[in-house]
């Protein structure tokens, strides 16, 4: 985990971050109150806590929608010169993806290329209704042209600047900061 | 759990450590689950070849390396040997030099002779996986035999197999074993005198006979092929003579029932010889479920090696 010491910039603390959840929630709940097939599914490793804390959002406004997780290490074009080889997570869609409305959840959306690829794991288990994306951080950048329909905050980085997105959930923090790239 | 140090062959069960053992397994778990959606099918090995050369016949297991190379996107490639040059008296390292112009990613090997994968890969940069080599090893054998366990029985340790059959001379009777005492299970063999091997672990339990055989109690019988061009060696008992001492009869599956212990063959199984239909039909036999996780397993081995790589096994 990246150490305090190596962050450039904060870009959202908790309250911050709480806003933006909230708002985003607000926005899905705005568009698809009503729809009992909606699912959230979040891109491994940090859209998933960024996915369950959507997920609340929703139920507290009576919405119950499905829920997924996506791992997209076999989708990556760097996979064979990788010098540790990762542990597959494996994705998890255990509700009926035919015919659902999928808020695809991923904490950055940057190039857009882990979009991409989460798109073509998410599709091979079936065929929704419609996919839209959701970015808590959404970074210009853009290599292929996917956009998120619902995002917290935008940002135009330095190529040396990562964003990093922390969660209670799992890290035991809510913050958006920055740091170098090569600190991984 | 990620792995620091890439590997590049597979050549047997003994030079694998823990950690490796563990990855393969556990990733076997979310190709296992690749099976289940409307497409089986993932980009990893996209633009990768693998070559599967297989001096002995063998169908289940090409096809099985053959599906899970698929599924990974690679392409695959059968060297047919019966119509290659090797039958007009090539040398295994002269057709891996022709495979190896052929810019193979992935050779799966099978040969008669032991030894000649590790040869075949001490001359290629291309990984090379043992699909059974003589006597030796059949290490993805024994990989997705280990899996198929777990999943059933979820932590092996303390749990006991017994095997059943011509120990002696079996690949798979060696990988196997190997790996589920690194699991740590305790194993038995069954078999008559002319099969079963000259040294053997201390700890390994030797029993000539059935009765004596489930009196030690195992979870697990593991019944290994008869093969057929051996019957008819001296001091190896007919078919008839076999099944009745060490085959898997309708009354012993009756026993193994009514203890509800698990049945495991490698298939391909001689009804008759060493397992007779009841047995086929048991409820619980996992041989349907090892060939299912056989794919899924090789999946797991080629995502985890690495063409190339220095470290060598």
């Amino acid at each position: 985990m990246t150490s305090a010491s190596d962050r450039i910039r904060q870009l959202l603390d908790a309250a911050g971050m709480a806003r933006c959840l909230d708002e985003m929630a607000a926005a899905i709940y705005q568009r698809w109150k009503g729809e009992p097939r909606l699912a959230l599914v979040g891109v491994y490793q940090r859209g998933v806590p960024f996915a369950r804390a959507l997920r609340q959002r929703l139920r507290d406004r009576g919405m119950e929608p499905d829920f997924g997780k996506i791992d997209i290490t076999q989708y990556r074009d760097d996979l064979q010169t990788m010098t540790v080889l990762p542990k597959l997570e494996g994705s998890e869609i255990t509700f009926d993806l035919e015919d659902a409305v999928v808020i695809l959840c991923d904490e950055v959306i940057h190039t857009a290329r882990t979009t991409r690829a989460a798109l073509e794991e998410l599709l091979g288990f079936g065929r929704p209704r419609c996919v839209q994306i959701a970015a808590l951080v959404d970074r210009a950048g853009r290599e292929l042209p996917l956009y998120p329909r619902y995002s917290g905050i935008e940002t135009d980085l330095p190529a040396g600047e990562r964003v990093c997105v922390r969660f209670v959930d799992g890290d035991g923090v809510d913050e958006v900061f920055t740091c170098p790239w090569e600190k991984k | 759990m990620s792995l620091k140090t890439p590997r590049k062959d597979l050549l047997d069960i003994a030079s694998l450590s823990d950690e490796e053992i563990e990855f393969v397994l556990a990733n076997a778990v979310p190709f296992k689950d690749l099976f289940k959606r409307s497409v089986k099918k993932v980009p990893t090995l996209k633009g990768r070849t693998v070559l599967t050369l297989f001096y002995e016949p063998s169908t289940r297991t090409r096809s099985s390396f053959e599906v899970a190379a698929n599924r990974l996107s690679a392409d695959v490639t059968h060297f047919d040997i019966e119509s290659s040059s090797v039958v007009k008296g090539e040398s295994v390292l002269d057709t891996v030099e022709t495979l190896e112009s052929m810019r193979a990613d992935y050779i799966v090997v099978r040969h008669k002779q032991s030894g000649t994968p590790n040869l075949i890969a001490k001359n290629t940069r291309a990984s090379v996986i043992n699909a059974g080599d003589g006597w030796h090893a059949h290490p993805t054998q024994a990989l997705l035999d280990a899996f198929t366990l777990r999943e059933k029985m979820r932590d092996l340790r303390g749990a006991r197999a017994l095997i059943v059959g011509d120990i002696q001379h079996s690949r798979v009777a060696r990988s196997t074993s190997l790996i589920l005492r690194r699991l740590g299970m305790s194993l038995a063999y069954l078999a008559p005198g002319s099969m079963m091997p000259r040294e053997t672990p201390d700890e390994v339990g030797l029993f000539g006979n059935w009765d004596d055989a489930l009196s030690w109690r195992p979870d697990v019988v593991y019944l290994l092929r008869v093969q057929s061009e051996r019957l008819d060696e001296p001091f190896f008992p007919t078919a008839a003579e076999y099944h009745k001492n060490y085959g898997l009869t309708d009354a012993r599956v009756g026993i193994l029932r009514e203890r509800g212990l698990w049945l495991m063959h490698p298939g391909p199984v001689n009804r008759g010889v060493e397992i007779t239909d009841t047995g086929m039909n048991y409820e619980r036999s996992l041989i349907n479920a090892q060939v299912e996780n056989g794919i899924a397993v090789r999946m797991s081995v080629l995502y985890w090696l690495r063409p190339g790589a220095l470290e060598d096994s």
